[in-house]
């Protein structure tokens, strides 16, 4: 689903990814594991697209797969919040190859099924998240072929996606993220995530600055929104601690801008016993 | 007071104005003020949209009787040289709340200019004005605040914030404050700045597109001035016509 091939980017000319592959299959959760300076806040930005954050090699090959009554791209927008035990039969795009998500611009990246979790959410004053998110999903459907969702069916799906995470729904009547707790923040993502159902979500961090509760929560949330056949994630991390919620099917240990170490879940639980020198 | 020659940059009040467009007025447009007067405890609000092709000037001189309320909301989008221009003078008790949107584009320049005068205590005045630009416009406001000796517990505060889509676009502004009283509160504020890439880049990735995200931001970032209008048609009125203006820019 999502295929990275020798991925070279630099910041400000720095040189900070060095050849990184990997590939995510659909129905896969990779866990992205490495000290500071790894390199993994960058792969976030640079398959978000944000600009400054240039790409020097590589590709970037998205395929998501499509439901077969589906739209053009990106998965369909269900007013469920539970995993759907009749998920309807999945076809590979036309064309078999995926998209080149380097081409594409960041808005359009999003609209094709991408979804980058902020390590720092921003601040957005004067915009409330309701406008905000509606505007999103909007846009994305429009870009898909899709019929907007109107103010109703708007506020019904958020109610839903807000409650899914345990976030009060008076917060997104609330500017973006102006006056959050960093634990508010990170579950707002989490709604934002719900209500704009990406096809991949990368998940910078999501973990930092969460108490036990929140982490929990936000954990199942993730687990929701995300553990499908049809969907794959990259989580970023710092700890092993989210990885108890949601489970990866793959490891991966980021060194100096490339993966040194790939295994199963066991793999996080080394590298907190023994350190991320020892072990890559 | 009749100007003898046409305004120059050394007459502070007009000192970041367009002098080419002056020159399309007559010497006797300088000294036309239209005169509104407020009775003791009269309240009145004026919504304008100043979005004609411009040139334009604007004077107006309110007299504000004891315990009165004016209010006046403008949006200044002219399509040439624009200004608004408002004298205030304010009996005991009275309040004059004023905000106001520069935005445009071109060369143009769009400018407010205050003068707002605590004669007697316990008066009150509150200004907001935001300056949106791009292109190689400039938006100005000059905001002048005189408290009177003997006019104690004025309450006078004047913010200002500009956005510059572009390289190239400029804001003035040029806060004055002349207190003669002791127990006052006079606030003011300046800032100018650009978009916030990094709002544009969280909008971007949430799939908003560029130009989509551009006016979220500008509308939150003019809301303020509009913010003390208590009639929510007006209010969207203001906020559709400063808007419209930006949806001229490719």
């Amino acid at each position: 689903m999502l295929e990275i091939t020798d991925l070279h980017a630099t910041v400000g000319g720095t040189p900070i990814l060095n050849g990184l592959s990997l590939a995510v299959n659909a129905g896969e959760v990779h866990a992205i594991m490495g000290p500071n300076g790894a390199g993994k806040s960058t792969l976030a930005y640079v398959l978000g697209g944000r600009p400054g954050y240039e790409v020097t090699g590589g590709s970037v090959r998205f395929t998501p797969l499509l439901p077969l009554a589906g739209g053009a791209g990106g998965g369909p927008v269900t007013a469920s919040a539970a995993p759907d035990p009749t998920h309807p039969p999945l076809t590979p795009p036309a064309g078999g190859r995926g998209i080149d998500l380097l081409a594409l611009e960041p808005h359009e990246r999003a609209a094709a099924g991408l979804f980058l979790g902020f390590q720092y959410p921003v601040e957005i004053p004067g915009v409330s998240n309701v406008q905000f998110l509606r505007e999103a999903l909007n846009a994305q459907r429009k870009a898909r072929g899709q019929e907007p969702l109107s103010g109703g069916e708007f506020l019904k799906l958020a109610r839903e996606k807000a409650a899914l995470l345990k976030l009060d729904m008076e917060m997104l009547k609330r500017p973006v993220n102006v006056g959050f707790s960093g634990g508010e923040k990170k579950r707002a993502e989490m709604v934002q995530m719900g209500i704009l159902d990406p096809t991949f979500a990368v998940l910078d961090e999501t973990d930092s600055g969460l108490d036990i509760d929140a982490l929990r929560i936000v954990g199942e949330g993730i687990n929701a929104i995300m553990r499908k056949p049809d969907k794959g994630v990259l989580l970023i991390t710092h700890y092993q601690r989210l990885l108890d919620y949601v489970r990866p099917d793959f490891v991966h240990v980021l060194s100096k801008g490339r993966i040194v170490k790939s295994g199963g879940p066991e793999l996080a639980l080394e590298l907190e016993r023994e350190g991320y020198e020892a072990v890559a | 007071m009749t100007l003898l020659a046409l305004p120059t940059a050394r007459d502070e009040e007009w000192r970041y104005a367009d002098f080419a467009a002056l020159e399309a007025f007559a010497l006797e447009d300088f000294g036309r003020w239209k005169e509104i007067a407020l009775a003791p405890g009269e309240t009145r609000r004026k919504c304008l949209i100043l979005d004609g092709p411009g040139p334009e000037l604007h004077r107006v001189r309110l007299t504000l009787g004891e315990g009165a309320r004016a209010e006046l909301f403008a949006v200044n989008a002219g399509g040439a040289y624009t200004r608004l221009e408002v004298e205030v003078r304010l009996a005991r008790g009275a309040h004059f709340e004023f905000g106001g949107v520069t935005i445009g584009g071109d060369s143009t320049t769009r400018e407010f200019v205050t003068r707002t005068i605590h004669a007697e205590p316990e008066a009150s005045s509150n200004q907001v004005v935001r300056a949106v630009h791009w292109g190689e416009a400039t938006g100005n406001f000059l905001g002048r605040i005189e408290v009177a000796r003997h006019a104690q517990q004025t309450d006078a505060a004047q913010d200002f914030k500009g956005l510059l889509l572009e390289r190239g676009a400029a804001a003035n502004a040029k806060p004055e404050l002349e207190i003669f009283a002791d127990d006052v509160k006079c606030a003011h504020g300046a800032a100018i700045g650009q978009l916030d890439e990094a709002a544009r880049f969280y909008m971007a990735a949430r799939g908003i597109p560029p130009e989509s995200a551009r006016k979220l931001l500008v509308q939150a970032f003019i809301a303020d001035a509009f913010v003390a209008v208590a009639d929510e048609a007006e209010r969207d009125a203001l906020l559709n016509a400063a808007l419209a203006a930006l949806g001229d820019k490719a």
